[in-house]
């Protein structure tokens, strides 16, 4: 597998969700039938990815705005916001999954439930950032943002404001490697790739 | 040191370790089934090639159970992977769909087959993992990532997290449940307060419980966000293992000096059922507030709440009745299925129970707890609500995001599946 470290900036809209979301309503578990590396199958992660967020609050504060547009297998947002407690629920790694085939790249939350954060690192799928302050009712779906991966700083170009969010912290080094296998094998954990 | 932290400190060949370190630790056992196992096998191969062997064969455990009774061709598809895998690495514990040895809800049947055993360390592909701490051993759930890792090394790297310790003194009255316990421990702390923590239930009405409703506790600590759940094992721990697999075992109990995050205490005999209500399990409310809330199906089964005590809480109430509303029963394992037909309340099996009653029986699995493929048995479909011994009513999480799903005890399900409203068992127990 190609793996790709982190850019310093990535842009792109956001795509606005409340609290304790689940990772039913990122992947509803009926869809985790498919492969996840056929390329004919693992599209529908990407076509179902945030499908089970109830309609009301899909794209806040509108709601009623899917992630992806009904047969189309990418989203047009590159942030997911999210509130408290995101990604709670089952240990499913095509939560993650499903969010990166997508287009996804980050997600910000104002905290994550531990698998799920866990899984976005090891598997060097979507960057998880927590923000300082709740960003649910501040940025909206649609928003233009920016973020300095380096600097953990987000500036809302829509809005005009700059937003902090926390410092990776001890998992910098394996977002840094790529995924748990690089950062193991740079570490001398385990041999080399074939 | 807490139990959770002696056990992260010897599987990483340390003394000691200390909450917040992250650190290497041996796995002792590995569990995958039928959803995560065939996406961990892909990127095992990825990772270690398409020849490579698993680390230790007799480790691995492979327990296809989400997605069996159904159509789904994908989903067949996913059995048929884990069967090749196990024929093609050798695996000794691949428990397989329509043979004799096919067993069911992993977190169960891990118990059942005595991979579960006081002082190790078990992975799974699955949150509820945390289940197989009432053993007293250390267990939690992960992504395919992290396993196929452990696939190819045996070895996971895991922060050692703070000890949050439940006391729970006093005698259980009958109507209540270990369901009703930590329901209102999450109730309390909120689905993200346990998060990066472990869970450790402690007290003399917790060592009064069977091993199935201590594995009810640990079940659920991932509800509150918890990193694993645990109880020190006793004479009741031993007994169950003993009696499953003759594997060597230490018992480890947590240092009377040892730190905790907090520590909350619960007299149980003052406790009252609760449910959770739609749609999040810290959602609590007690049986009272939601009495004569109008429903539409019962379910008593997952990993949770489809043991054989559950079974037998339920027959107790609806022995004699008839269900105001579909009643789906769903053992967790086949040894759950064939006991209900060989236990009986005063000469009537549980299965007969069930049947005279009007309930709707299906075949061991997950079932409709987390919906699966669109015929999946007792899955919800529209905007159904639903009383349900399951672990989690996050939207759609019963199949259905319009559908609204109570979390209850055996006993509270029962009592609501024959009045069709939300009935408070101390009314129909006697």
């Amino acid at each position: 597998m190609q793996v790709q470290s982190m850019e310093k900036t990535i842009r792109g809209l956001a795509y606005v969700v409340g609290d304790a979301v689940d990772t039913d309503q990122i992947i509803p578990a009926e869809h985790l039938v498919y492969s996840l590396t056929r390329p004919d199958e693992r599209r529908m992660y990407g076509r179902f990815a945030m499908s089970g967020v109830p309609a009301a609050g899909q794209g806040l504060p509108f709601g009623h705005t899917p992630f992806t547009e009904p047969d189309v297998y990418r989203s047009r947002y590159t942030f997911v916001v999210g509130g408290t407690n995101f990604g709670c629920g089952s240990s499913r790694e095509h939560a993650p999954f499903a969010l990166t085939e997508a287009g996804a790249r980050v997600v910000i939350a104002e905290s994550y439930a531990r698998i799920f954060f866990r899984n976005t690192v090891d598997g060097g799928f979507v960057t998880p950032f927590e923000s300082e302050e709740r960003l649910v009712g501040r940025v909206r779906t649609g928003d233009e943002l920016e973020l300095d991966t380096v600097r953990a700083h987000l500036t809302n170009r829509t809005a005009g404001e700059v937003l902090l969010l926390r410092p990776l912290g001890d998992i910098a080094d394996i977002l840094k490697a790529g995924n748990v296998f690089a950062y193991a094998r740079q570490a001398g954990l385990i041999p080399a790739a074939p | 040191m807490t139990i959770t932290e002696k056990i992260l400190a010897s599987h990483a060949h340390r003394k000691r370790v200390t909450p917040g370190e992250s650190i290497w630790v041996d796995v002792d056992i590995l569990m995958t089934h039928d959803v995560c196992g065939p996406p961990t096998v892909d990127i095992f191969k990825r990772e270690f090639g398409q020849d490579a062997r698993v680390w230790d064969p007799t480790k691995l455990v492979l327990l296809p159970d989400h997605y069996i009774f159904t159509a789904n061709h994908h989903a067949n598809r996913n059995v048929r992977l884990l069967r090749e895998f196990a024929a093609e690495q050798n695996l000794p514990h691949f428990y397989d769909v329509g043979t004799p040895r096919y067993k069911g809800v992993c977190h169960v049947a891990l118990a059942e087959e005595g991979f579960n055993r006081p002082g190790s360390l078990l992975i799974g592909t699955d949150s509820h993992t945390c289940t197989s701490g009432a053993f007293g051993m250390f267990s939690t759930g992960v992504g395919n990532t992290d396993a196929a890792l452990i696939m190819g090394t045996g070895k996971i790297w895991l922060r050692v997290p703070e000890t949050m310790r439940f006391i729970f003194e006093g005698d259980l009255p009958p109507y209540l449940m270990a369901k009703d316990l930590i329901l209102a421990v999450i109730g309390d702390i909120g689905c993200d307060g346990a998060t990066y923590r472990a869970m450790e239930f402690d007290g003399d009405a917790v060592y009064a419980l069977s091993m199935q409703e201590r594995m009810t506790l640990t079940n659920m600590a991932i509800e509150a966000g918890g990193k694993n759940g645990v109880i020190a094992a006793d004479s009741v721990t031993i007994d169950y293992v003993r009696a499953r697999t003759d594997a060597p075992f230490e018992v480890v109990h947590s240092d009377a000096d040892a730190r905790y995050h907090s520590e909350y205490r619960y007299d149980v005999s003052t406790m009252e059922p609760v449910v959770a209500k739609p749609h999040r399990p810290d959602n609590r409310a007690g049986v009272g507030e939601v009495a004569g809330t109008r429903l539409d199906r019962a379910y008593v089964g997952s990993c949770t709440g489809g043991k054989l005590e559950d079974f037998v809480a339920a027959a107790s109430v609806l022995k004699g009745q008839e269900v105001g509303i579909d009643t789906y029963i769903v053992p967790a394992t086949t040894e759950i299925g064939r006991a209900l037909h060989t236990t009986d309340l005063d000469g009537v099996s549980l299965h007969e129970i069930f049947e005279n009653a009007g309930c709707l029986m299906g075949q061991a699995s997950c079932g409709a707890c987390l919906g699966g493929p669109k015929d999946t048995f007792g899955r919800n479909m529209a905007s159904e609500v639903v009383i349900s011994t399951t672990n989690r009513n996050f939207p759609g999480r019963m199949g259905s995001k319009q559908a609204s799903v109570y979390l209850a005890s055996p006993l509270t399900v029962a009592a609501s599946a024959i009045t069709g409203v939300i009935t408070d068992p101390r009314e129909v127990l006697v």
